[in-house]
């Protein structure tokens, strides 16, 4: 196998929107509560910046660094779990997102995310939740709204 | 940019089902490797792969020369969404639960 060593996905989605929307909705705090399953991220924006998860009850669930910030273009974060032991012990992964221009006034958003290590519990997990995050986030950008509760919710 | 007729159509082939199957299994592969999976012509293999990217089923990355597949369930998560979310998930995924263990059959 070429990749024998690394664990990842690649996601895409099209999403009738601007690349500058897109950028704010996956910079922004606030914003961020409304489509990542009830979670939100919070982090210092810039390159070197502080990253993390929070659940709604204040306990961490990820936390990292932002490794590449370039507005409208290309998020890269460094990442790893923290409220699993065991996802943990996997230690960091690497998370970019790329906004592109598509057709019909849409931008396509590219997530990957690896982690350098065979069949990893931790890409197990995230790439789950995923496609609902990116559901959600298309959802909110093009109607307004999200179409699934928050998983997390009290 | 409504993709259902292009996904539907794309998952309405066996191989291509098959494809998709052999990258959920593991996910990242060369066309060279899913051709091993399969018994099915290189240049099938890469029709096929160019209409799953063309309904965005599959997803690549280039790395140096070499272009590794995923398995992109996004657009499926759309469909699931549309028809399933008003229903109980929880109900629907016990009743495929119950099916997979009644025939027997392993996740992988």
């Amino acid at each position: 196998m070429s990749n024998a060593a690394t664990s990842q996905f690649v996601y895409v989605t099209y999403i009738r929107t601007t690349a500058d929307r897109l950028w704010s909705a996956l910079t922004s705090t606030e914003f961020s509560q409304k489509y990542w399953l009830g979670a939100r991220t919070e982090a210092e924006w810039r390159k070197g910046g502080a990253w993390r998860i929070v659940f709604p009850d204040g306990r961490l669930a990820d936390s990292g660094e932002i490794v590449e910030f370039e507005p409208a273009k290309r998020l890269a974060i460094r990442w790893r779990n923290e409220w699993s032991p065991e996802l943990k012990d996997e230690g960091w992964s690497l998370c970019t997102m790329e906004i592109e221009p598509a057709a019909g006034e849409s931008v396509k958003l590219t997530v990957r995310h690896a982690i350098e290590r065979d069949d990893s519990k931790f890409i197990g997990a995230v790439s789950g939740g995923w496609p609902q995050i990116l559901s959600n986030l298309k959802s909110l950008l093009e109607t307004g709204a999200t179409i699934l509760p928050p998983k997390y919710a009290s | 940019m409504d993709n259902d007729d292009a996904v539907f159509r794309a998952l309405a082939e066996a191989s291509r089902r098959q494809l998709l199957d052999l990258l959920r299994v593991r996910n990242g592969r060369t066309l060279g490797e899913l051709r091993r999976g399969v018994d099915m012509s290189r240049q099938a293999v890469a029709k096929h792969l160019a209409v799953l990217e063309c309904a965005n089923l599959v997803s690549f990355l280039r790395l140096g020369r070499e272009k590794l597949h995923f398995i992109n369930p996004a657009p499926i998560n759309a469909i699931a969404e549309r028809w399933i979310s008003k229903f109980d998930r929880g109900r629907i995924a016990a009743l495929s639960d119950l099916k997979r263990n009644l025939e027997g059959e392993d996740d992988e």
